[in-house]
């Protein structure tokens, strides 16, 4: 646990010292090369901006209007308890959109039953292999000015609904 | 994409409007606009830094030695993109992703996106089968150790916070597996029709 914790601390610095280490000994010329990556980078963050204000107005509406909890609570009722535990919905749903207010969800989760229960468990897992799927489409899709996604959007909602699935047996089973 | 957005602020604001929530809705769009703006500062940051030591690294080779070590699956996931940059962006957003590095992640897939743009011999509007196969890849969730989740669980006085790393790189592998298989289905299906 500890030494896991050295790790995920560690994990950055040491990746940068591979990455220069690397460099120097390539005798590539490493503050140009710096220079000219974070320009390119300063471009992207731009061309992405009105897109990240104009979702995240967006989804702060709707969350504000109750509707996101709402409909969660919803599809709780819908779906059959043995299949999907209709507490954790809405932490499913509202992980699709934003990935801070899950986490807040997450936390009620935790102190309400603890992280050890069933229920604790289970989010943990669903966690580790969830994004946020419209956060994510939209911000790279409007960083290349894509409009028509295709099939990104039943690829993306298959995958996190094997992922569910997976994380409710796998918590059930621990 | 336009319905999805209209849609959502136009959901959002009829539903408030019936429970009452008027109030919130003002503040919530004028929060969540300038949310975006500092989140967009503070990405600004780290995207003109990891970008820069991206740079570096593909200057240097490394990039280009981890999308051969890549190789097999890159080529098993985008047989049709040969090109260099491309290559080296993938594999390493999908590195980043799997050590949950994730502000190094977004900055490599935001610019192997821009190269599979340039690969676009269609409509520049559309996505094409590579962007649909990388996103779906990206969302399925690759990473493997869930830092902030064990972090968390510790917090709340988990007796074993760490004991979902297992189920977590099981529960990942399921889904991922699942973006490959829709993935090669729908690229197959499109290649038929």
């Amino acid at each position: 646990m500890k030494f896991l914790m050295y790790l995920s601390d560690a994990c950055i610095p040491i990746l940068l010292f591979i990455i220069l280490s690397h460099a120097f000994m390539q005798k590539t010329k490493v503050y140009g090369a710096f220079l000219e990556g974070a320009k390119d980078g300063f471009k992207t963050v731009i061309s992405i901006m009105p897109t990240l204000v104009g979702l995240m107005c967006a989804v702060g509406v709707l969350r504000a209007s109750g509707f996101l909890d709402d409909a969660a609570k919803w599809i709780g009722m819908v779906i059959p308890e043995q299949i999907f535990p209709s507490e954790l919905v809405p932490v499913a749903i509202i992980k699709m959109f934003s990935s801070s207010a899950a986490t807040g969800l997450v936390l009620d989760i935790f102190r309400e039953y603890g992280p050890d229960s069933m229920f604790g468990k289970i989010v943990s897992i669903m966690g580790s292999c969830t994004e946020t799927i419209f956060y994510t489409m939209s911000v790279y899709f409007m960083a290349v000015k894509v409009r028509k996604t295709r099939w990104t959007l039943p690829g993306a909602l298959c995958a996190t609904a094997a992922g569910l699935a997976a994380s409710v047996v796998l918590g059930k089973m621990i | 994409m336009d319905y999805l957005w209209g849609g959502m602020l136009i959901l959002g604001i009829v539903y408030g409007s019936m429970t009452g929530r008027m109030a919130e809705i003002t503040e919530a769009a004028l929060d969540s606009s300038k949310e975006a703006v500092s989140l967009c500062i503070t990405m600004t940051g780290v995207m003109c830094f990891w970008v820069g030591m991206m740079k570096i690294a593909q200057e240097s080779g490394l990039l280009k030695a981890l999308s051969n070590k890549l190789n097999p699956v890159l080529s098993f996931m985008f047989p049709d993109v040969k090109e260099e940059k491309a290559r080296e962006y993938m594999a390493g957003n999908i590195i980043a992703n799997l050590f949950g590095l994730g502000w190094a992640a977004t900055p490599a897939g935001l610019k192997a996106m821009e190269e599979l743009q340039k690969l676009n011999r269609g409509d520049k509007s559309t996505a094409t089968k590579e962007m649909c196969a990388f996103l779906i890849l990206n969302i399925s969730s690759l990473q493997l150790i869930p830092v902030n989740m064990i972090a968390y669980r510790g917090q709340y006085g988990s007796a074993d916070p760490a004991m979902i790393v297992g189920p977590g790189i099981a529960a990942t592998a399921i889904s991922t597996m699942t973006a490959v298989v829709f993935c090669k289905i729908a690229a197959w299906r499109e290649v038929r029709m």
